[in-house]
């Protein structure tokens, strides 16, 4: 570990040749965020900073996929050593585990529906992904929430008329807004959540500085605002 | 391939080629492998876990009976879904924590350091430098073990029912050739047992076989994992977009499991033809 | 806030009554045990329904497989093949689908005293579509069980029904069906105990989950997810299932008691629970 602390100080130097393995875990079912390409990769947003990062720290990564619901006691058992996979940083995972300073903004919520409909988002049929925070954003507004266990089912059901509309993150229904044909349409958005940050057990503070240490370095030089327009669609301004 | 280079301009016949033969696809036909493979790894071990379940269920130590009864009885009274949801992390933490105490015991710092499980990174299992093959295999072998020790329990009680049905008089007719208790039980009463346990152990297997879309459950990238990775739909930040396909994978999954259950109905058939040769029992001589 | 408040808040929470908010922080053991209990709701209603509904149809099928007659037997034998041949878990999936493309209309059925509208889209709410699949799936499991016993009834009971006289469904009715059941009971109370496992399956894949009501195993991961432990809620939804197994043990054992209660003892067949069917 006291690798690491050098690692942190002299980041924006070097990468260090004696590299460490950090096992960085992924959803790889969460586009544009990360997912699994065609080739079995993992890839998306995440993929390419977490890359970056690892880089930049000095740090040898390796990616691991892990079923989102079991994704945190994973860490905590310590099956791999970092979650960075398009987790929003609330106080209930704060307490758990440590979050690195936000890499992506807070981006709105967004409800997806089918086009022409008139849907009510407050006291309509809203589906989400079983335990997210839309889930229970759902759950305490007036609306009926309906859980799926993936995400894909919520756009299914949205399709096929099981439910009113989508609540999921903006970035996740844009591509498939823009690519229904009309089909489907936003019809509101919600901000709840904050910023994204990379997951941490909270006894690696060491790990933990040098990811901040590096995350400030891809900040200050654009290169982070680059890669979250081009992937994400929206405008960072770190 | 070199035609799939650029998959926007191809159409028809060749899309399909190349988009069946993507990286992807070729994970999901080995994860075919997998669950073969599983299979394969996870039946002898249920037969030595219910072999030791029933002898010790048979044996003349109270305690070692009383345990035989309680793993039979509690894993059987839980839903396999709820024992995997949590077995294979508490495994885990388990042996890393033997490790611990074996490894470095002069590490003074608690293992539970509030929610987290932290041992000394020697002590890891797998380590964390290993490379990711050997975390596969780990947690394969995590996976097998978990499914052995529920199925075990199954084969333990088949088993015990088995033993118990040997008729007596060949047991008595091998005391009056002068056998000992143990050449008894090994040479008779274990030998004979098998037609008595083989319509349970049959079933057995296919619940075995129904039970692996269930692996995806234990972190193994099974076929129903791809299957729906595989199928859900595909915006244009893939290299091959397409709606949501799921139900034809799934579809899919299902002739699988057809020609399994069809094909391990006729060895099994051909196994008790040949297990009642020289029986005298109804199924025999036909 | 005290156990017996969290009991009144969402003791019933699985179906609607009660807080309507699930507990969100200082999650409590008694939190945990109260909604985990109140989701066994659930899995007791899809048990019971499907066991009920699947009975009859079982001994249908039963007697279509020992059909001489192809145009019983074949069906029968595919009906078997398909829902014992393939997991649980793909059908829940391929039912789901299968529901949603059903066009959403409403039907109107006269009971005589009140007309009610079925609406095609219950089909994909848990209470109905979920009921549908498992009930389908143990019709098979038992269809095949019931025909194990109809080929295992002694031939002297049928001769001496000959004997007196009796035919066609007087004989099945009064003779093979009592016969047949005796003979069945042990791996029947065994797929009753997979069927009531096979309940948690309904959630977890396939069906979504309304307003939060879910089954046991829905509370189970939503406090594992909560509480970042799946050391606690796993236990005790294990705790549960090996209690309620026990009570469909001992419900099972009295029925079969009642089935033999006049067969010479050395003839009862023995009430052992051995894993025969299951998914």
């Amino acid at each position: 570990m006291k690798k690491l602390i050098i690692a942190a100080a002299l980041v924006a130097m070097t990468t260090s040749a004696t590299a460490q393995t950090i096992r960085m875990g992924t959803e790889g079912a969460y586009p544009p965020y990360n997912f699994i390409n065609d080739d079995g990769e993992v890839d998306g947003l995440e993929r390419e900073l977490g890359d970056v990062l690892c880089e930049i720290a000095g740090l040898d990564c390796v990616w691991v996929t892990n079923d989102w619901d079991s994704i945190i006691p994973n860490l905590v058992s310590g099956n791999y050593d970092t979650i960075i996979a398009g987790m929003s940083i609330t106080d209930e995972r704060d307490e758990v585990i440590d979050f690195t300073q936000e890499y992506v903004p807070a981006d709105p919520s967004a409800y997806m529906a089918l086009a022409g409909g008139d849907v009510d988002v407050d006291t309509g049929v809203i589906a989400a992904q079983t335990s997210t925070i839309q889930a229970s954003y759902i759950a305490s507004s007036g609306a009926t929430v309906v859980e799926f266990a993936s995400p894909d089912e919520t756009v299914a059901a949205v399709r096929s008329g099981e439910v009113d509309a989508v609540l999921a993150d903006r970035a996740f229904l844009a591509d498939i807004v823009a690519e229904s044909n009309g089909e489907l349409v936003f019809i509101g958005e919600v901000n709840i959540g904050g910023g994204v940050g990379i997951g941490v057990r909270e006894s690696d503070a060491e790990l933990k500085a040098a990811l901040n240490a590096a995350i400030e370095v891809v900040k200050a030089d654009g290169r982070l605002n680059e890669m979250v327009k081009r992937w994400l669609d929206i405008d960072a301004n770190y | 391939m070199e035609m799939c280079a650029d998959p926007s301009t191809l159409d028809g016949i060749n899309w399909w080629t190349c988009y069946l033969t993507t990286g992807k696809h070729q994970a999901f036909y080995a994860s075919f492998g997998t669950v073969l493979l599983l299979l394969a790894i996870t039946a002898p071990v249920v037969m030595v876990l219910g072999f030791g379940g029933a002898m010790a269920r048979k044996s003349k130590i109270l305690p070692l009976r009383w345990f035989g009864l309680a793993y039979t009885n509690i894993v059987r009274g839980v839903p396999d879904i709820i024992f995997f949801l949590f077995v294979p992390i508490a495994m885990d933490q388990g042996i890393e924590y033997l490790r611990h105490q074996i490894k470095c015991p002069d590490v003074l710092e608690p293992i539970r350091q509030g929610n987290d499980f932290v041992v000394c990174s020697i002590a890891k299992m797998p380590l964390s430098s290993s490379p990711q093959w050997i975390h596969e295999v780990y947690g394969f072998s995590l996976a097998s073990i978990a499914f052995a020790l529920v199925f075990g329990a199954f084969a333990a009680n088949t088993l015990y029912g088995a033993m118990n049905a040997v008729p007596r008089a060949q047991l008595e007719t091998a005391e009056a050739f002068g056998m000992s208790e143990r050449q008894v039980f090994w040479r008779v009463q274990v030998k004979q047992m098998w037609l008595y346990a083989l319509p349970g152990l049959s079933n057995l297997w296919m619940i075995l076989i129904k039970a692996t879309p269930l692996l995806f459950l234990l972190g193994v990238e099974d076929i129903v994992y791809w299957a729906r990775e595989l199928g859900g739909s595909k915006t244009s930040k893939f290299t091959y977009p397409h709606p949501d396909w799921r139900l034809y994978y799934f579809a899919f999954l299902m002739v699988f499991y057809l020609l399994m259950t069809w094909a391990s109905e006729k060895v099994f058939n051909r196994i008790t033809k040949r297990l009642s040769h020289g029986q005298a029992t109804v199924g025999a001589g036909s | 806030m005290s156990c017996y408040d969290t009991l009144i808040d969402y003791g019933l929470r699985s179906i609607g009554i009660g807080a309507r908010l699930l507990p969100k922080t200082d999650i409590t053991l008694c939190d945990q045990f109260v909604l985990i209990g109140s989701g066994m709701i659930w899995n007791v209603y899809f048990a019971v329904f499907a066991m009920t509904l699947g009975f009859g149809i079982a001994t249908l099928v039963a007697v279509g497989k020992a059909s001489e007659n192809p145009w019983a037997s074949v069906p029968a034998k595919a009906f078997i093949f398909v829902f014992r041949g393939s997991p649980l878990f793909i059908q829940f999936f391929l039912a789901y689908e299968l529901f949603v493309l059903i066009p959403k209309v409403g039907i109107d059925i006269n009971l005589g005293f009140a007309t009610i509208t079925a609406e095609t889209r219950w089909l994909t709410k848990a209470w109905l579509g979920a009921v549908i699949v498992l009930f389908l799936n143990t019709s098979a499991y038992s269809g095949e069980i019931f025909y194990g016993a109809l080929r295992a009834i002694p031939k002297g009971d049928i001769e001496a029904a000959d004997a007196f006289g009796m035919s066609g469904f007087r004989k099945f009715r009064r003779i093979i069906w009592p016969a047949m059941l005796r003979l069945a009971w042990p791996s029947y109370t065994n797929e009753a105990i997979f069927m009531f496992h096979a309940t948690t399956l309904v959630f977890f894949s396939g069906f979504p989950a309304w307003r939060q009501s879910g089954d046991a195993l829905y509370y189970a991961s939503y406090f594992a997810d909560k509480t970042f432990n799946p050391f606690v809620s796993y236990p005790i939804i294990g705790i549960y299932f090996v209690s309620f197994t026990l009570i469909i043990i001992t419900l099972f054992g009295w029925a079969n008691k009642r089935l033999n209660r006049h067969i010479a003892p050395e003839q009862k067949i023995k009430f052992r629970f051995k894993p025969q069917f299951i998914r």
